[in-house]
Order: structure tokens, then sequence, then C-alpha cells
């Protein structure tokens, strides 16, 4: 079932001021009696990129002891992605109101912005400076923006006062994260979803998108197409429909670079690809954040994951030596076979890296790399044995 | 039982794929991570190869 009437949920024309956020209820107590259960009913998944249950992650931090800690994650280091800054820059009260709505739900008595975009930082301070209701005032933490610097272990880790480098797990966050407390971690898109149904309920949500992937996302999408940028989309959209929402295809695509620089490149077929967790992870990538490149006609694949395991080698926080090693023979790999010098150990080496290298890092960095080792050699044969 | 390794401690020693080869495995420049889900068949060796890491580097979870 897919329906996709684009009611907008998160997507305005333009930023709402408090005003217009009251109007529409934020700040208001929830209709539902349970929003942990609501949030369950609705099946949110996390908008960071993992799509993990957003209801498991708060009644795990809800059911563990002691003083908690939530964090609105907008630090969005996926170079492709847009949204999390758009959505601070123009519904700030939003991501508060989730902010404050999952604090009161987890029982946290502390929330902290977790930001690394300068104007992100000043539209929340002010939004902060405003806050219309009493009691727990969000801080704002800001980092300098890295990939590795999103991840969850790295906010708490700096939110901590150390580097925002991430660190093996266990612990996991919401066993330990900041200052050793159970901590939430959490993506602003998915805080303004859980407002959203706080208000609307589970059931509204679910009248867009799938079974498995239900409602709405923010997507940013670049490259070849008339109207590059970000978008509401309900899940379960073809990747050529959600194209035709930013003006249609320039030209017919050379691939997909998918869910951000971290799901690896999908071939032109993939047009046709669903657009929800479970079928872009069944084409062998991730819908991750939501990020999607089209590559315009006649781009060379290897051309372009020279360029992006490149800048994995260079973005590796080096704290891993499989990741420092593994990273950086990735990107010799393919500068090889973009320069037709590779050998065929080069090929079987890349073959190989891509199916063995994810999960051996502290971080899920590693297999971002690896993955664009795996899908360049299952998605462009022919290029790749050039 | 459960056994990590912490990628960001591992330095290359290698004693634990030496001492629990079931359980722990080296990449091509010798950094180790568990086999599987990391439950050991042979606890006694887990805890002989978290003993033996130079770095500290292996957690084992009760």
């Amino acid at each position: 079932m897919v329906t996709t009437a684009t009611q907008h949920r998160l997507l305005t024309p333009g930023p709402l001021d408090l005003a217009a956020e009251l109007e529409r209820g934020a700040y208001s107590p929830p209709a539902c009696d349970d929003v942990i259960a609501e949030l369950e009913a609705a099946g949110l998944r996390g908008r960071g990129g993992a799509g993990f249950p957003a209801s498991v992650k708060w009644r795990t931090v809800a059911d563990a002891s002691g003083p908690r800690v939530v964090v609105a994650n907008g630090e969005e280091g996926e170079p492709s992605s847009r949204k999390d800054r758009w959505l601070l820059l123009n519904r700030p009260h939003l991501v508060l109101d989730g902010l404050l709505l999952a604090a009161r739900t987890i029982g946290a008595d502390r929330a902290v912005v977790y930001l690394s975009h300068e104007e992100t930082v000043t539209a929340m301070r002010e939004a902060i400076a405003e806050l219309p209701v009493p009691g727990l005032v969000p801080e704002v933490h800001v980092v300098e923006p890295t990939y590795v610097a999103g991840e969850e272990t790295a906010a708490c880790r700096s939110i901590s006062g150390g580097p925002a480098l991430p660190t093996a797990r266990p612990p996991r966050v919401c066993d330990s994260g900041v200052d050793g407390r159970p901590t939430l971690v959490s993506n602003v898109e998915t805080l303004a979803h859980a407002a959203w149904i706080s208000r609307n309920g589970a059931a509204a949500y679910r009248e867009s998108g799938t079974a498995g992937s239900p409602g709405t996302t923010l997507v940013t999408l670049t490259g070849a197409c008339a109207a590059p940028g970000v978008y509401e989309v309900p899940f379960g959209l073809t990747v050529a429909e959600l194209f035709e929402v930013a003006g249609g295809f320039t030209g017919a695509p050379a691939g997909f670079v998918m869910g951000g620089w971290f799901g690896g490149l999908l071939g032109p077929a993939h047009a046709s690809t669903v657009c929800t967790y479970e079928a872009v992870r069944a084409a062998g990538s991730g819908f991750g954040c939501g990020a999607i490149t089209a590559l315009a006609p006649g781009t060379d694949p290897l051309t372009v994951a020279a360029e992006i395991t490149a800048w994995y080698a260079a973005e590796s926080a080096q704290q891993c030596g499989a990741c420092l090693k593994g990273t950086a023979a990735i990107r010799d790999a393919f500068a090889a076979l973009r320069d037709g010098t590779a050998s065929d150990t080069d090929r079987h080496n890349l073959e190989r890296w891509g199916r063995t290298l994810p999960g051996r890092g502290a971080c899920a960095f590693l297999d971002g790399a690896a993955g664009w080792a795996r899908t360049v050699h299952d998605e462009f044969p022919d290029h790749f044995g050039r | 039982m459960k056994v990590f390794v912490d990628a960001t401690k591992c330095s290359g020693y290698g004693a634990c794929a030496e001492l629990a080869p079931n359980l722990f495995e080296l990449d091509e420049w010798g950094y180790a991570a568990v086999i599987g889900d990391g439950v050991p068949s042979d606890e006694a060796a887990a805890r002989r190869a978290a003993a033996a890491c130079p770095e500290l580097a292996i957690t084992i979870e009760e």
C-alpha cells in the first residue's frame, strides 16, 4: 500500500516562527496517553541513517535507572544531505518540541542540541531563548563538522568533554552515554516526526508510506535533476518518482549515489527501485538519511568511486587500524581502476574488502567505504573489469 | 559469554588469534575481529586471549 498524497508534515514553504508553530500545536500536551506506544504503533524509524525503530530506543532509555540525557542530533556530517539543516533553520520549534517531548517521556533532566553548522546554531539559540514553556531548557553543543562527529558515541563523548570521535561498543549510549548516563541520541528529523505523531496519532502517520516504512521522510535530491533540494515524500515511491518531485532527471542518469555517501553506488536500472528501508537494502544499498545523487549521463562510475573513497580515506578518524588501512587500500585500488592501471589482484582485493571489512571498525565508517567496493563491483561489472 | 574487540585499541599483536583461533580472525594488516556473534565455544581460551592482549582491547561480557 503506497499513498502518494503528499500532505507535508515537516516541509513548509519557508520558516515558521513561534506563533505559527504554536498555532500548529507546538508545546501543547500530547494527544496520546502513552507516547512510546504511539511511536511503536506509528512504526517511526530513526532518520539519522540507521532506520532503527524509535520506540525501542526511547523505551530502553526510559527503562534505565539513574539520571538520563536526551540529545537532538543535528550535526549532519553526511556530505550530500541538507535536510537536517533545512529543519533546524525552518522548523526549530518543531525540533525543540520533539526534544522536550522525548525528555518528558524518557524522564531526562538534561537535553542537548548537538550541532556543527553555524547558521543552525544561531537559529536554535534564538528558538531556545523564546521557549514559551517553563522547565527544562535545552543546551546547545557545537562541534567542528566531520563525518564521524554525527555518530552517537562521538556525540556523547564530545558532550562529555572529549573529542567528537566514536568509541567502541559496548557500552551502548542507551546504557552509558553523556557523562556515563543513559542517553537517547535522536536525529532531529526523528524528533520532529515524534512531535507530529504525538499531536496527530499513529493512524494519521501511517496514512502515508508503506507497512514496513510508514510515514513521510525528508530527502535531499541532488545531481542530474531540474530542481535539486530538500523535499518531503511518502516512503514507497520509486527513485524516478522521487526525482519527479525535484523536476525530473535532466538526462538518463548513469547511476545513483544512495543514502548519502554511505550506501555506495547503484546502477541506472535502480530508477525503478522503491524507496523504503527494506527495498533499498535488498538492492544492496541503504536508504540512510534519504540523500540521493543522480549521476549525470556519461559519468564514469569509477571516477566517482575514486573521488568518494579518497574522501573516505582522508576523513577516517584513524582511530582503528582496520579503518586507517582499509580506507586507504580501497582508495588506492579505485584510483588504479580509474586510471586503467589496476591489476587482477586490485580487483580481487576490492571484491574481498567489500565483503570482509564491514563491522571491523568501532563505528560504521569503514562499512561505508567497503560498500563502495561491493556496490561498484556488483552494479558496474563492465567498468570494474576494464 | 560474549566477546568484543575494541577496534580503536587493537594494534595487531595477534595474540588473540593464536590463543583462540576459532574466536578471533585477523585481517591482512593484522587487526583482530571476533568471528560470528562473538559467543565463544571455548570460554577458557577466550579468557586467555583477553588476558594476553597487550592493549587490553578484548572485553568479555559474562
